[in-house]
């Protein structure tokens, strides 16, 4: 997918301006977040739950190459082929080998983020192959081409009528149909592409190293035809996503699912083993694993930012956020927009394009607390920021302008001493008196004219606090500046 | 570094001997003294000396938000310096820089074993100013007096980072004459951020527009939170909106320093 990162205050502010966007990030709140609240309220212990799913993953990450290698193992035991793809490059030129040789014609997806790391659709098109997703979210943005608004939910940007539109195939006015109508709509369209399809694609929730399984969660059941009638079926999982046993599956799905959709349970979840067996009434004649590294080794050796692997992907931070819920997911732009998307697309496609990103959070903290394994966002995103200004990450150098990095230097000069401090405050204060009126500034100079765009700011006061104790102590009768030691 | 001076405040020669360091924040110190002198008078009213080391400046939050992490490291220094002098607890008005030293020390020095054990020792010893009040003086009611209809906003760091909650509640729920109303999505950040809101300025302000709404629907006249910054964000935006709805920090209510 095309890395657009350093698009991100344009992007922020078209979306800030489109009032359409704003009353779909309502929704994502209202609903998604809501939702989460009150079915991680119906657990016996939603912060135990939570404290083991970090467990296990922290677990995991901790021993990820054997977990990975016992995996891929299994699913080689039952006669599946197991890939492992150093980068997208190599995992799509591994998928187009598989479509080549069964002379494949027509992919139907299921969904998946790293396809969308892969540009997969796009790879497979470029070969003349019909490639469908069958999510009803994915099927909306791919008749839209447009990326994924939301990893839960891809097209929650779109209203119904825009959806009507997309889902007209011959100039036939839907825009009076409901959202039930529609939806069957698409599933008639959709039916007919899982009929002719020879292989899929889909993504991976967990892989069970101990069986060699995937699993996939899904609400719509594509995911299960999608695993069941094409001939091929090639599932794509980044290399964090594997958990050591079936005993671990019940917490993830307990806490990805209700942080995802507030579901108690999806409506499936799918368990894929391997190709069919001979005493098996379906299933497709051949299964691929393909397991994507693509940079995310550069989380995992980063100690400070390996936490990140532990992600599962729910969406639970974008719901909680306050500022995708004003900018959009399109505005971070890559595939994973959000808190999650602020830290790990910086590492996967460059922190020097895209050090606007950590840089967009209040480092408010909704996302820590939504986290179903408890990854501590803002954490990370003061170390990317950290990361951008020493310029030692990647080859991108500092991001920091000379103003910038003199501004601190004084800033530092001026809280090493309480008498320098009073001076740099005696400054500031000179300086912004004559714009002030009864200690407000409606309009700042330089940088603290972000601020007064649309606050009044207030004048530094005349007396600081160990001025007024001072005086204070005068007043009560005892002593002033007691030395002590 | 020179021996640090301080500034013992001490209404009566009989007070009792316990006392407690006053971490003022560089905000309190430069934007609202007010809020300082209302902590030290809660304080004194529950018998508590104040110790304020007057050589303190910033605790090295804004360039460590910023990425700055070696001149930040300079200041949080000075800071430890400072502080280690000091004995007993230290009682800081502020969620946000009360988090700097508990959460984020042990993440800045983390280079240096030595002085992280130090950053550790006083970050210990740190404690935000109401939950000071109820976790460590076991009081429950200042027995303080305002009477206005007011809403609570709950900052991010106090909430998130400190995880501290009911201890506003409780304080304010003692407080005779005080209405409090609700403040629907009162866990919402309003968009401060530091640098944020003046680097990405547009996102914040469309935070504290929402906010704003919220304040302005819960129809409270006083808008009552716990950190500086915040405080200076929403009543500039309210201010910037010609509403006369008043921003104050809850050390100010407890010490009757506002007049509603």
């Amino acid at each position: 997918m095309a890395i657009q990162t350093k698009e991100f205050r344009e992007a922020a502010r078209r979306a800030l301006e489109d009032s359409r966007l704003q009353v779909a990030h309502e929704v994502v709140y209202d609903g998604f977040h809501q939702r989460r609240l009150s079915a991680a309220g119906d657990t016996q212990n939603w912060e135990d739950e939570r404290t083991r799913g970090k467990a296990i993953k922290d677990h995991t990450i901790a021993n990820l190459d054997y977990y990975l290698g016992k995996l891929a193992d299994n699913v080689e035991t039952h006669g599946g082929n197991a890939y492992f793809a150093a980068d997208v490059h190599e995992a799509n030129e591994y998928v187009r080998s598989v479509a080549r040789r069964h002379e494949a014609k027509t992919v139907i997806k299921s969904k998946s983020m790293v396809s969308e790391e892969m540009g997969l659709n796009h790879v497979l098109e470029a070969d003349g192959l019909e490639v469908v997703e069958t999510d009803l979210g994915e099927y909306i943005i791919q008749l839209a081409h447009e990326p994924p608004y939301h990893i839960i939910a891809p097209a929650v940007h779109k209203t119904r009528t825009q959806v009507a539109d997309l889902l007209s195939d011959d100039g036939e006015d839907l825009s009076g149909e409901d959202a039930e109508s529609l939806t069957r709509r698409a599933r008639e369209q959709l039916r007919s592409v899982f009929r002719r399809a020879d292989m899929s694609i889909t993504g991976v929730n967990f892989a069970v190293a101990e069986t060699g399984s995937i699993v996939l969660v899904t609400n719509e059941g594509n995911g299960r035809m999608a695993t069941t009638v094409p001939r091929v079926h090639v599932a794509v999982m980044g290399m964090e996503k594997v958990i050591p046993s079936v005993a671990d599956l019940g917490t993830m799905l307990r806490i990805l699912i209700r942080s995802a959709t507030g579901q108690r349970i999806s409506a499936y979840v799918t368990m894929v083993n391997g190709p069919r067996l001979q005493e098996d009434a379906d299933g497709p004649e051949e299964f691929h694993l393909v397991i994507v590294n693509n940079g995310r080794d550069r989380l995992l050796r980063d100690e400070s930012m390996r936490e990140s692997l532990n992600c599962i992907r729910c969406g639970a931070c974008m719901n909680a956020c306050p500022v995708y819920r004003k900018v959009g997911g399109h505005a971070y732009g890559w595939v994973y927009p959000g808190p999650i998307g602020a830290v790990v697309s910086p590492v996967l496609t460059g922190l020097k394009d895209g050090v606007d990103l950590p840089n967009a959070s209040t480092l408010c903290g909704a996302c820590h607390e939504a986290c179903p394994v408890k990854i501590n966002i803002p954490r990370m995103l003061l170390e990317l920021r950290a990361k951008a200004v020493e310029g030692d990450f990647d080859e991108g150098g500092s991001t920091a302008g000379a103003r910038e990095k003199l501004t601190w230097k004084i800033w530092r000069w001026g809280m090493s001493g309480r008498r320098r401090y009073g001076v740099l405050s005696k400054i500031g204060r000179v300086a912004l008196m004559p714009l002030s009126r009864r200690g407000w500034l409606k309009r700042a100079p330089g940088p603290l004219s972000g601020w007064t765009a649309s606050r009044d700011f207030p004048l530094p006061t005349r007396s600081s606090l160990a001025k007024r104790l001072r005086k204070r102590n005068k007043r009560a009768g005892t002593k002033r500046n007691n030395r002590v030691g | 570094m020179t021996k640090p001076q301080r500034l013992v405040t001490n209404r009566s020669d009989t007070a009792p001997p316990a006392s407690v360091s006053l971490f003022a924040t560089c905000l309190v110190d430069q934007f609202a003294p007010d809020v300082g002198e209302s902590v030290v008078s809660v304080l004194e009213s529950q018998g508590i000396r104040v110790d304020f080391p007057t050589d303190q400046t910033c605790c090295g939050q804004p360039a460590f938000n910023s990425g700055f992490r070696t001149d930040a490291r300079d200041v949080a220094t000075r800071f430890v310096e400072l502080f280690e002098q000091t004995d007993g607890d230290i009682a800081c008005p502020s969620g946000s820089c009360a988090a700097m030293v508990r959460n984020y020390y042990p993440v800045l020095f983390r280079d240096d074993p030595e002085l992280r054990a130090r950053a550790e020792a006083v970050a210990r010893r740190v404690y935000e100013f109401t939950e000071y009040l109820v976790d460590v003086l076991g009081i429950d009611s200042t027995e303080s007096s305002f009477v206005a209809s007011a809403t609570y906003h709950q900052c991010c760091h106090l909430l998130r980072e400190l995880h501290v909650d009911e201890q506003p509640n409780l304080l304010l729920s003692s407080v005779s004459g005080l209405h409090m109303v609700e403040l629907n999505r009162a866990d919402v950040c309003c968009g401060f951020g530091g640098a944020f809101s003046v680097k990405m300025s547009d996102i914040s302000t469309a935070m504290l527009e929402e906010k704003l709404a919220n304040i302005e629907s819960s129809g409270a006249r006083i808008v009552i939170a716990g950190d500086t910054g915040c405080i200076m964000h929403m009543q500039g935006g309210l201010r910037r909106k010609g509403s006369d709805v008043q921003v104050v920090h809850i050390a100010e209510v407890l010490a009757g320093s506002v007049k509603p």
